[in-house]
C-alpha cells in the first residue's frame, strides 16, 4: 500500500519551498493548550515543520530538559486524545508537516487503543520512533501499512557506512541526522566532524535530510543550513517554554534563529 | 547483524540509532570471546580462584522437616565472593570489556549486589567503575553502597522517576550514549537490548552446568527479577522435560498496578522497555508502571525475554509471593539451617514453603539460593527481624 499522497506531498512540498526549520515540543508540558499556543507562536517565528513529542515515563535518549518536560506532561495527565486534538488544531491553522515523535512503547499502546489509526486524520504526517530501530522494526510494520504515516528514519553520529546505506534504501520523506553522541540537550559546540558528515550525507542520501541534537544558536543553524536541507531545534524551545517564556518572546526566539528571506516567503503563504 | 536476537517474539534490539553501533561491537566481541580459548580459560581461573567456584549444594533437611516437605537442596550462590550469583556475569563482562580495550565500566544496580560484583571485578581487573543506583535503593541497601565505594567504585544516586532499578538503568543508558567509545555498560540481569540477555544468560549458565554434575533434580525453583539467576540454573535443564522449572516473582503487597512486580500475573501486556520486547507492567497509555517489592533486586517492571518465552511455551511456570511471605521464609531458613538468604532468594523459598505439603516427600527439589541476606539486616523495616 503506497503512502497517502497527501502526507508525502506535504513533506516534499515543504522541502521544495526551501530550508525546513523544525521545532520539537513535548505535548502537554504546561497543559495541552500551552503546547498549542507555543506551536503557533513558533510557526509565526519561522518554524515550518513540527515534531510533537509523546511524553514517556522512561525517555532513555533524552537529557534533563526533555526528561523534565515529559514528567510534567505526564503529571498533568496528557492523553492520546489530547495529543490528537493538538495536532488537528495546529493543522487546521497551518498546513505544515507534523511529525509525531515517540518512544516505541506508547506507540504500541496507541495501536491497541485505536488512536494510532486516527493519526492521519488528526493531521499527523510522519512518525519518528526514537527507539524504533526503524530500519528493521517488526512491531510496527503491520500497523504502519494500514495508515498513511510516513516513517522517518534516524541516522546517528555512530551509524556505520553500511548501515547508512541500509537506512537510506528504506528512507521516506526525509532523514533525521542526530549529530551528537549522548542525549538531547543544548550544547555549546557542534561536533568537529559535522561538516564532513553532512557532506557525506549529501552525496549519499536520496531524500532530504535535517540535522538535530543540541542545536541552539543562530551560528549553529546557519552552519548546518549551508549543507543540510533543514535543522531541528528542541531543548532550547522546551526549556524556554518551561521557564514561562511569553508567546511573543517565543516567536522572537524562533525568528532570531530562523529569519531569512525564505522565512518571509513562507509566512506570507500562511497569511494568504 | 541480528542473528539469534530473540526468544520467540521476545527480545530484540529496540534502541535509539546511536546505540546500534556499540551494540553491534559488543555482539562481535562476545561471539569472538566465546570461541577464544584463552578468554575462556582466563575466566575459568577467575571464577575458581577469585570468585570461589564451584559453589556447593546444601542438603536442607531441617527446613524440609519444618515444612513437611520434599528433599530440598540449596545451590549456594550466596557463598560466591561478594555474596550473590552476580559475580559470574560481572567477571565475564568485565573481562570482555578489557578484551575490547575499554577502560571504564558502568553498571546499574537495584539491591546493590550487581553493583558490588562489578566494583569488585573492576578493582581486580583494573578498570574504572561507576554504578548507578536509585536513591530509594541506596537507603534500603546501604551496606552494599559502603562496599562499592570501598572497592573504588563511584556510586551515583538516581533521583528521577521512582528512584529504583529502572531509573538506574535509564541513567546508565544515558551515560553510555555519551561514553561508549571507552566505556562498557555491564548490565546485571538477563534483559536489555540484544545481545545483553544472551550474554548474561551465557555467563550465568555456569550455575546450571555445575548443578548438572552435582544433582538430579525433579524440580528447580528460582526467584525472578530480571531473571539472571533463574536462567542461569534453568539453562542446564531446559532440554529435559522431566525437570519442572518454577520462577517466583515479587508479589509486593497487593494486586493493583504499582503494588507488586509480578509481570506475568493476569493482564500481562508485552511492550518495549530498555531496548527489549517482553512482558512489561504498564498503564493503558504505554507508560511504564512503578513497581513495589521488599526485595530491591526483584523490583523491576519487565521480565527477561527468555523467561517470557519459557512462560509462553509453558516450559517453565511462574508464580508470585508477597513481601511478608518472603520475610517469613528468610526467617525460617535462618532458624532451621543457619543460612540467611537475601530477600530476593527468599521469594523462591517462600513459594516452596507454600506448595511443600502437596509435594511427594521423595521429590528432589533444587532451590537457587541466589544471594545472602546481610544487606537486608540493616534496614529500618528489618531492625526487629531477629525476633519472631
Amino acid at each position: 500500500m503506497s503512502r497517502n499522497i497527501q502526507s508525502t506531498t506535504i513533506i516534499e512540498n515543504q522541502f521544495a519551498r526551501g530550508k525546513v526549520n523544525v521545532a520539537y515540543l513535548t505535548a502537554g508540558d504546561g497543559g495541552i493548550a500551552r503546547t498549542l499556543d507555543a506551536a503557533l507562536a513558533l510557526i509565526a517565528g519561522g518554524v515550518n515543520m513540527l515534531e510533537i513529542g509523546v511524553p514517556f515515563s522512561d525517555p532513555i535518549a533524552d537529557g534533563p530538559i526533555i526528561q523534565a518536560a515529559a514528567q510534567r506532561a505526564l503529571k498533568a495527565g496528557v492523553t492520546f486524545a489530547d495529543i490528537l486534538a493538538l495536532t488537528a488544531a495546529i493543522k487546521k491553522q497551518y498546513p505544515i508537516p507534523i511529525i509525531l515523535f515517540s518512544y516505541l512503547n506508547p506507540i504500541l499502546a496507541m495501536i491497541r487503543s485505536g488512536h494510532f489509526a486516527q493519526l492521519t486524520s488528526a493531521g499527523v504526517d510522519g512518525l519518528l520512533v526514537v527507539d524504533g530501530e526503524c530500519a528493521t522494526n517488526n512491531l510496527l510494520q503491520a500497523a504502519l501499512k494500514t495508515t498513511a504515516l510516513v516513517p522517518i528514519y534516524v541516522i546517528a553520529e555512530s551509524t556505520t557506512p553500511s548501515r547508512i546505506q541500509l537506512i537510506n534504501k528504506k528512507a521516506e520523506g526525509f532523514l533525521y541526522y542526530a549529530c551528537q553522541r549522548g542525549t538531547t540537550g543544548v550544547r555549546e559546540n557542534l561536533p568537529a566532524n559535522l561538516i564532513k558528515q553532512m557532506q557525506m550525507l549529501r552525496s549519499q542520501a536520496h531524500c532530504p535530510f535535517v540535522v538535530g541534537f543540541g542545536i541552539s544558536t543562530v551560528l549553529q543553524v546557519k552552519t548546518i543550513l549551508q549543507y543540510a536541507d533543514g535543522v531541528v531545534v528542541g531543548s532550547l524551545f522546551v526549556d524556554a517554554i518551561a521557564k514561562g517564556i511569553s508567546l511573543t518572546d517565543l516567536t522572537h526566539l524562533a525568528s532570531s534563529l530562523f529569519a531569512t528571506e525564505t522565512h518571509q516567503e513562507v509566512s506570507h503563504d500562511f497569511i494568504s | 547483524m541480528l542473528k539469534q536476537d530473540r526468544y520467540g517474539e521476545f527480545g530484540g534490539c529496540y534502541v535509539p540509532e546511536l546505540l546500534v553501533a556499540p551494540l553491534q561491537d559488543l555482539e562481535d566481541a562476545f561471539l569472538e570471546v566465546c570461541a577464544n580459548l584463552t578468554f575462556r580459560y582466563t575466566l575459568e581461573i577467575l571464577l575458581k580462584n577469585y570468585a570461589g567456584r564451584p559453589t556447593p549444594i546444601t542438603d536442607a533437611i531441617r527446613l524440609s522437616r519444618a515444612i513437611n516437605g520434599p528433599k530440598i537442596y540449596l545451590k549456594r550462590e550466596d557463598l560466591l565472593h561478594t555474596g550473590a550469583h552476580k559475580l559470574n556475569n560481572a567477571l565475564g563482562q568485565c573481562l570482555l570489556a578489557k578484551h575490547m580495550g575499554k577502560t571504564r565500566v558502568i553498571a546499574e544496580t537495584g539491591a546493590g549486589q550487581h553493583g558490588v560484583a562489578t566494583a569488585a571485578a573492576c578493582a581486580h581487573l583494573d578498570l574504572d567503575c561507576v554504578v548507578y543506583m536509585g536513591s530509594h535503593d541506596i537507603k534500603r541497601q546501604s551496606p552494599n553502597v559502603t562496599r562499592m565505594t570501598m572497592m573504588g567504585a563511584e556510586v551515583v544516586p538516581v533521583n528521577t522517576g521512582s528512584a529504583t532499578l529502572k531509573d538506574a538503568v535509564n541513567a546508565a543508558l544515558r551515560d553510555w550514549a555519551h561514553s561508549f567509545a571507552d566505556t562498557h555498560y555491564c548490565i546485571g540481569s538477563a534483559l536489555g537490548p540484544y545481545p545483553y540477555p544472551q550474554v548474561v544468560a551465557h555467563f550465568q549458565s555456569v550455575i546450571g552446568e555445575e548443578c548438572k554434575q552435582q544433582i538430579k533434580p525433579d524440580m528447580v525453583i528460582a526467584c525472578v527479577g530480571g531473571g539472571s539467576n533463574a536462567i542461569g540454573i534453568f539453562s542446564a535443564f531446559l532440554d529435559d522435560p522431566r525437570v519442572r522449572l518454577i520462577g517466583v516473582e515479587a508479589g509486593g503487597y497487593g494486586d493493583d498496578l504499582g503494588q507488586h512486580a509480578a509481570r506475568l500475573k493476569e493482564l500481562r501486556t508485552p511492550g518495549v522497555l530498555h531496548g527489549c520486547y517482553t512482558y512489561v507492567l504498564q498503564d493503558d497509555q504505554g507508560q511504564i508502571a512503578e513497581t513495589a517489592s521488599i526485595a530491591a533486586g526483584l523490583d523491576y517492571p519487565a521480565i527477561g525475554p527468555q523467561h517470557a518465552q519459557l512462560f509462553l511455551e509453558n516450559r517453565a511456570q511462574y508464580f508470585f509471593v508477597r513481601d511478608d511471605e518472603a520475610i517469613a521464609a528468610q526467617q525460617l531458613l535462618a532458624k532451621t539451617e543457619g543460612i540467611i538468604p537475601a530477600l530476593e532468594s527468599a521469594h523462591a523459598l517462600a513459594y516452596l514453603i507454600k506448595i511443600a505439603p502437596t509435594l511427594n516427600e521423595d521429590l528432589v527439589v533444587l532451590v537457587n539460593l541466589s544471594g545472602r541476606g546481610d544487606k537486608d539486616l540493616a534496614r529500618d523495616d528489618m531492625k526487629n527481624a531477629g525476633e519472631t
